[in-house]
């Protein structure tokens, strides 16, 4: 036979073979694949949860993307996933895009202030006002005064102090920023500065997502940045303690943000459906707290209605993922060292998972 | 009027060529529209400004900054990767035995096979130490009080980004240059060397100066390449933002248009200020990319005085 041939039919069995692969994947396997994006923050977390659930529900499968919460906050707009995740809450002009968005906090983490210093291990102590100053690019040096002074026992080195930040729109800026706003007037009402997903950095390097952050610290000299506890510690990086306001150094640990969830999120906070852009967990007034915490939120449309091509099955579906990861899912978070949510903070949730509805109905009953 | 199998093929033909032209056409349109907000907003500085402020009622978005920090790059990576590639082309064609240069076509035209994303992981995790501690630890110790070689001290840097800009655009300029060279008639060669030249002498006098128009061609679609990448610079470059991202030291974080756009694009809302703001990114982009091509073709009619592919 001519080789041309041979290798046409051998073209074409390949397609015909890939094609079926295909089709068998996507055909009516019964599995129902809910899309979510957004805060890379509470990812670690989110994808334990994840995992267990599919164990638990064989015919549900659960994709997040950890593209950052200001990805996540557009995609909601764009009504093109069936969730989305953010660690700010939305804004006003975003919340007139997205009517009828759902908070739901499902899970409270801390931001370490992570460094690469040769020699120094964790726990060298700063203030709010001092972590400001770097990041403003006001403290060049390690061996700054206002540095030594708190840490007479540590040696630092006279090198430049090597900024890193987040150069996507993230949650994890915009609660880190906020901590920055109420430690520091110029921070606050800096040209450029105060809080938000992001801002115009007055110096350093922009790396994207909090892995990136964590990986650059890690391979630059005399570098500091900002990340959420679990990938500082899945990096296996040294972090600050942060003088809270009772003047104590707290450094960041399952407690020490527990302590912070329970002190700030027990009471005031407002329901699902109202808006929590006023709400933060920042410097809880408790001796053992630690200053920078703050929720992750899931966002949802209350009228799941709202995005094309819902069915009931999928409505069905996301209500009761979202009821696991606020009630069961809760259990994982220590061992990944996120806090459990107060139970005060379950009840809200549960309450707003229990108003979503499709075709007017109530989904879950 | 019968449609003959010729006319069907030469109607399709022509429906496919102007495709391309209408594809240039619908995206410089649609970039303009949905530039419009931004322009409007900020005119003249949107392009000469230096200010970027995101934060919700507080929006600013300038854009000098990008513009030059993509010239900055592109500059330094023709810097490095022109004389590297015209090297490799004129070894392969002029130097190299048979046995060696055909492996080694081989092996440039397969660097360009590579993904950039591959040589942007590359760069974060070996190559920027290399550049660290060769290059730019040792410019900064000894010329460090010139501005162009002060030092931000971290490795991802404006530098870096250009540098491996040069190892990604060699590829196409080497292998288009060897093209070139090896289409020198050889009649050229024999009469350099029969009137007493240098090896040396015959390849920049006649063979180099022969091809250079195809060889400018090159350096040009390498340029291309190197304005529009995207994913290696926005790991390597650290990402600057605002006034601080103004190109001034070799050695600082800074950002291109494309990174710039890497960066935050995906994190906009659709019909927001920020979103109009990187539609005129790209729409800027897109008008310095057709500015380099025009320009070139420019230059080589009417500086090289090249007609119907021949030079004069």
């Amino acid at each position: 036979m001519n080789t041309k041939y041979t290798i046409v039919i051998a073209i074409v069995a390949i397609a015909i073979i890939a094609g079926a692969i295909v089709a068998y994947t996507y055909s009516d396997s019964g599995i129902i694949v809910l899309n979510g994006t957004g805060a890379s923050f509470p990812y670690p977390l989110l994808d334990e949860m994840i995992k267990d659930y599919e164990t638990i529900k064989h015919n549900v499968q659960v994709d997040y993307n950890p593209s950052g919460s200001g990805a996540g906050v557009s995609a909601l707009i764009d009504k093109i996933v069936d969730f989305a995740g953010s660690d700010a809450p939305l804004s006003t002009s975003e919340t007139e895009k997205a009517p009828n968005t759902l908070h739901i906090p499902e899970t409270i983490g801390s931001i370490a202030i992570v460094y690469n210093i040769a020699d120094v291990p964790s726990g060298l102590k700063l203030t709010g006002q001092i972590v400001a100053d770097i990041f403003q690019g006001k403290i060049t040096k390690w061996n700054d005064s206002a540095i030594t002074k708190l840490n007479p026992e540590v040696t630092l080195p006279s090198d430049t102090i090597n900024v890193i930040h987040r150069s996507d729109s993230s949650g994890t800026t915009f609660i880190f920023t906020g901590y920055l706003s109420t430690s520091s007037t110029s921070w606050k009402n800096g040209e450029g500065l105060g809080q938000g997903k992001a801002i115009s950095w007055p110096t350093g390097i922009g790396a994207q997502g909090n892995a990136a952050v964590a990986q650059t610290v890690n391979t630059t000299k005399n570098s500091i940045g900002y990340v959420e506890l679990a990938y500082a510690i899945d990096a296996k990086m040294t972090y600050a303690a942060i003088q809270n306001p009772s003047g104590n150094y707290i450094l960041p640990t399952l407690e020490s943000t527990t302590v912070a969830a329970q002190a700030r999120a027990s009471s005031g906070l407002p329901a699902g459906s109202e808006s929590w852009s006023n709400v933060n967990l920042l410097n809880a007034n408790d001796a053992n707290a630690y200053p920078i915490v703050g929720f992750s939120y899931i966002m949802v449309y209350k009228e799941l209605d709202d995005i094309p091509e819902m069915t009931q099955e999928r409505a069905t579906a996301i209500c009761e993922f979202l009821w696991y990861v606020i009630h069961d899912g809760q259990n994982l978070a220590k061992q990944v060292n996120y806090a459990p949510l107060p139970s005060n903070v379950v009840e809200i949730n549960s309450a707003t998972i229990k108003s979503i509805t499709f075709n007017n109905q109530p989904v879950l009953k | 009027m019968k449609l003959t199998g010729d006319k069907i093929f030469k109607i399709s033909a022509t429906i496919i060529a102007t495709s391309a032209l209408a594809i240039l056409l619908i995206t410089g349109y649609t970039l303009a529209v949905g530039s419009v907000p931004v322009i409007q907003k900020f005119g003249l500085n949107f392009f000469f400004g230096q200010q970027w402020n995101p934060i919700e009622g507080k929006e600013v978005f300038n854009i000098l900054p990008y513009v030059l920090g993509t010239l900055a790059t592109s500059g330094i990576a023709l810097l490095i990767g022109v004389p590297l590639s015209l090297g490799i082309a004129v070894f392969l064609v002029e130097m190299a035995p048979k046995s060696l240069s055909v492996p080694i076509s081989y092996l440039v035209e397969l660097l360009s096979a590579v993904p950039s994303v591959i040589y942007g992981l590359w760069g974060l995790f070996i190559f920027q130490f290399w550049m660290r501690d060769y290059i730019q630890i040792p410019l900064t110790k000894y010329l460090g009080w010139i501005p162009l070689f002060s030092s931000s001290q971290s490795s991802l840097n404006i530098f870096t980004a250009g540098a491996i800009l040069a190892i990604m655009i060699i590829p196409t300029i080497a292998s288009i240059s060897k093209e070139v060279i090896s289409a020198v008639p050889n009649s050229i060669r024999e009469g350099a060397y029969s009137i007493g030249a240098t090896k040396w002498e015959v390849i920049h006098r006649w063979v180099l100066s022969y091809g250079r128009s195809g060889i400018f061609g090159a350096i040009i679609l390498g340029l291309g390449r190197a304005v529009g990448e995207t994913m290696a610079v926005a790991m390597l470059i650290g990402n600057a933002i605002g006034p601080v991202a103004m190109p001034i030291s070799l050695f600082q974080p800074g950002q291109t248009m494309a990174s710039l756009i890497a960066n935050g694009f995906l994190d906009t809302t659709r019909g927001s200020l920020a979103s109009s703001t990187y539609i005129g990114v790209g729409l800027t982009l897109l008008f310095i990319s057709l500015i380099i091509n025009v320009g070139a073709h420019v230059v080589m009619t009417r500086v090289f005085k090249v007609k119907g592919g021949a030079v004069e």
